[in-house]
């Protein structure tokens, strides 16, 4: 493959381009084409590679589409690829959001326009609140998370915290509370089986 | 202005952990605090963000890099958004098997996942009052109104993000 190094680099950018203009509404959606257009149609790699792709791309911080997009390339071709990947990714949905943009500024004070957007804001805020309830039934989990929750947002309210602050205080406080739950459960056990469950 | 948009999307960019929805408190925390847009204005960027391909969040980060500084704001907005989470991806590309597994990582994840949910709660809650939707207005309730119809095709009838956006503008020039 070391000759046709540019052109593999090309390819994986320009099939990266191709997927990102139908990539609406998250990551998620834009698998099945991912799958369609790496695994079936190029065969840079196989379906499983793909889901783990997926995996390590919600694990990092931004967008799961483009972090998995870099993921793959950086599969393929290294460093380069991971590059490639992410500017055809990036590209075409730019130049979009750009256009739109300008087109947003240069309509938005018609009464058109203006009446669409009062029925629209209600509508993104029950999209909001719908990714809270799907956030909500995946990290709720036990007391202990639910509790985190209900901190979590009086600090919001009461005390404007900081959102960075909050997200690192979550994780110290998710090492803490497993790091506790498990000395629990090494007591309970040195106890030979007296009690149920600690939680 | 061009190294503050860079600055301050780089900073949400490390941290934008659960991706779409729960950065947007973040973006309007940073907003509200340079004056960049009102409160309306945002509500209005993340329904056109949300209705173009991509991700939400750069999106709307790229929105208000161009509402505040043009072309190349929003190209800084972009950049800055994407870099690290770029940067952190190859990291972990090349020993991820043994780091998604570390029990540290889990234990962490398994902390930060209810906190990304209660600002989600918390951006849910606070568009709605910026746009009077807690009000008891006659405007509220029809807004109210709008707002449980939305959730009911989301949640029941599965319909498409996008689609509800549509039916919702539609449904906004027939009222208004």
């Amino acid at each position: 493959m070391k000759e046709n190094r540019t052109g593999t680099l090309l390819q994986i950018c320009w099939t990266f381009m191709k997927i990102s203009p139908v990539t609406f509404g998250g990551g998620f959606a834009m698998m099945p084409l991912m799958q369609k257009e790496i695994v079936d149609k190029r065969k840079w790699m196989s379906e499983e590679e793909i889901v783990d792709a997926f995996a390590l791309g919600q694990s990092a911080p931004g967008s799961v589409g483009v972090n998995s997009s870099a993921f793959i390339g950086y599969r393929i071709a290294g460093l380069k690829g991971a590059l490639a990947a992410t500017v055809g990714m990036m590209t075409p949905t730019f130049f979009i959001v750009i256009v739109l943009s300008l087109l947003f500024l240069t309509v938005r004070d018609h009464d058109f326009v203006e009446a669409a957007f009062r029925g629209i804001r209600p509508a993104v805020v029950a999209l909001i609140v719908y990714a809270a309830i799907t956030a909500a039934k995946s990290s709720i989990l036990d007391k202990s998370t639910f509790g985190l929750v209900v901190i979590a947002l009086f600090l919001l309210i009461v005390f404007h915290a900081h959102p960075i602050v909050l997200i690192f205080a979550g994780m110290i406080s998710g090492v803490a509370i497993h790091r506790v739950k498990r000395k629990r459960k090494n007591v309970s056990a040195c106890k030979s089986q007296s009690e149920g469950k600690a939680d | 202005m061009l190294l503050d948009l860079f600055l301050t999307f780089l900073l949400i960019g490390f941290v934008s952990f659960g991706g779409g929805y729960a950065i947007i408190p973040m973006i309007q925390l940073e907003v509200e605090r340079h004056g960049w847009m009102t409160s309306q204005e945002l509500i209005d960027v993340i329904a056109v963000a949300g209705m173009s391909p991509g991700p939400i969040a750069t999106n709307t980060a790229v929105f208000i890099g161009f509402h505040v500084a043009g072309f190349w704001g929003g190209a800084t907005a972009a950049l800055a958004m994407t870099l690290p989470s770029v940067l952190i991806v190859l990291l972990l590309a090349s020993f991820f098997y043994k780091i998604n597994e570390a029990p540290v990582v889990q234990s962490a994840f398994y902390g930060m996942r209810p906190i990304i949910t209660a600002l989600i709660i918390f951006a849910a809650f606070s568009f709605a009052q910026s746009n009077g939707l807690l009000a008891f207005t006659k405007d509220s309730l029809i807004g109210g109104l709008l707002f449980l119809l939305c959730l009911l095709a989301l949640l029941k009838y599965k319909w498409h993000p996008m689609l509800v956006i549509v039916v919702a503008g539609g449904l906004g020039i027939l009222l208004y």
